[in-house]
């Protein structure tokens, strides 16, 4: 997978979404094993602090845990993931639903088009 | 030893002018440090008083905890921002050269980097290209073994895959322990690899942090805060 960064946002806030993204698709399987801080670094074309930060940050949220000495690994945590998927399912459709309103369509007009769809 | 360079007060005056104007800096280790800045504000006097190649007009600047000198030079890599080797000699002959030179030179890492470049090791410096011989240079104080490396200008000749190949090196090399302090222009490219910044303008440090922060601070990367900063 290419890693690609904006600009408006720290690093490691977007290696966080990749992570996110990779763990919906299934490309990160729940209670997988994940590889070492700097071949994930050297993978994303990262600093290792950044990549180290990502990754305790996900181990905050739940969705990645480390074990003392085999490493870290995708939660097998079946609700914490369907709940993430669900979070970032809003935060899309609110992108939308704004990008609809600049455009002049409110919610039920937005509603109506998809159906027709 | 928390901090691998250290300056108080550091300045340097050439006969016309001052390059730099009391600096007071501290890197510790572990990271990779971007020296940022326009032509002219004093990143290379910077990289050469740390190397030992100047000596500071007045103030302290300390590498490794060392005044710069022959003990400092053994253990840390520094790298100007020209080719400096002898262009008669073979790719091999400089390799052993500085393996002979250095104790914390490891040959086997110089000829596994050669052989991924598909650099030939009987070739002559002379015969080969700019790039070439800019990648032949960095590979040879990358294979140094040191806490901390000073790199001024290193990438600035070579090509985008080349270059994504020296920063897979810098970063799959760089052990915890280990400093990386980079002098550049191509700052989009090396962005995501850098963890902290120093901007200097006119001999002085105007910016100094780490990269995630002030991206999250300004809501730009560094590389658009530099053309804002440095605005001509």
């Amino acid at each position: 997978m290419e890693y690609q960064f904006t600009n408006d946002k720290p690093i490691y806030l977007q290696l966080i979404d990749y992570f996110k993204a990779q763990i919906i698709s299934g490309e990160l399987p729940e209670g997988s094993r994940l590889d070492s801080v700097r071949d994930l670094a050297v993978k994303a074309k990262v600093n290792p602090n950044t990549m180290q930060k990502a990754l305790s940050e996900l181990e905050r949220m739940g969705l990645v845990r480390t074990e003392r000495t085999s490493g870290r690994f995708i939660t097998d945590d079946k609700e914490k993931i369907k709940s993430m998927k669900e979070e970032l399912a809003k935060t899309e459709i609110e992108e939308f639903l704004d990008k609809m309103k600049s455009l002049g369509f409110d919610k039920d007009e937005v509603i109506k088009i998809i159906n027709e769809a | 030893m928390e901090n691998v360079l250290e300056c108080k007060n550091l300045t340097k005056r050439y006969i016309t002018k001052t390059a730099l104007k009391g600096i007071d800096l501290s890197v510790p280790k572990g990271t990779i440090v971007g020296l940022l800045g326009p032509n002219g504000s004093g990143k290379t006097t910077l990289l050469k008083l740390a190397a030992g190649l100047l000596k500071p007009s007045s103030g302290e600047i300390l590498v490794c905890g060392l005044k710069p000198g022959a003990e400092s030079k053994e253990i840390a890599a520094y790298q100007p921002d020209r080719v400096y080797l002898n262009d008669w000699m073979t790719v091999n002959d400089l390799v052993l050269m500085m393996a002979d030179f250095y104790k914390n030179f490891n040959k086997n890492k110089a000829y596994e980097m050669l052989t991924s470049l598909k650099i030939e090791k009987g070739e002559k410096l002379k015969s080969l290209s700019k790039g070439t011989k800019e990648k032949v240079q960095l590979i040879l104080t990358m294979s140094r073994e040191a806490p901390l490396y000073m790199l001024d200008e290193p990438i600035g000749g070579v090509d985008p895959a080349a270059r994504d190949y020296i920063l897979n090196t810098i970063i799959s090399n760089y052990s915890e322990n280990a400093t990386v302090i980079l002098s550049t222009h191509l700052i989009s490219d090396i962005e995501p690899v850098l963890n902290y910044v120093l901007f200097l303008k006119e001999g002085k440090i105007i910016r100094q942090g780490d990269v995630d922060s002030i991206r999250e601070e300004k809501g730009m990367s560094i590389d658009q805060l530099f053309r804002e900063e440095f605005r001509c």
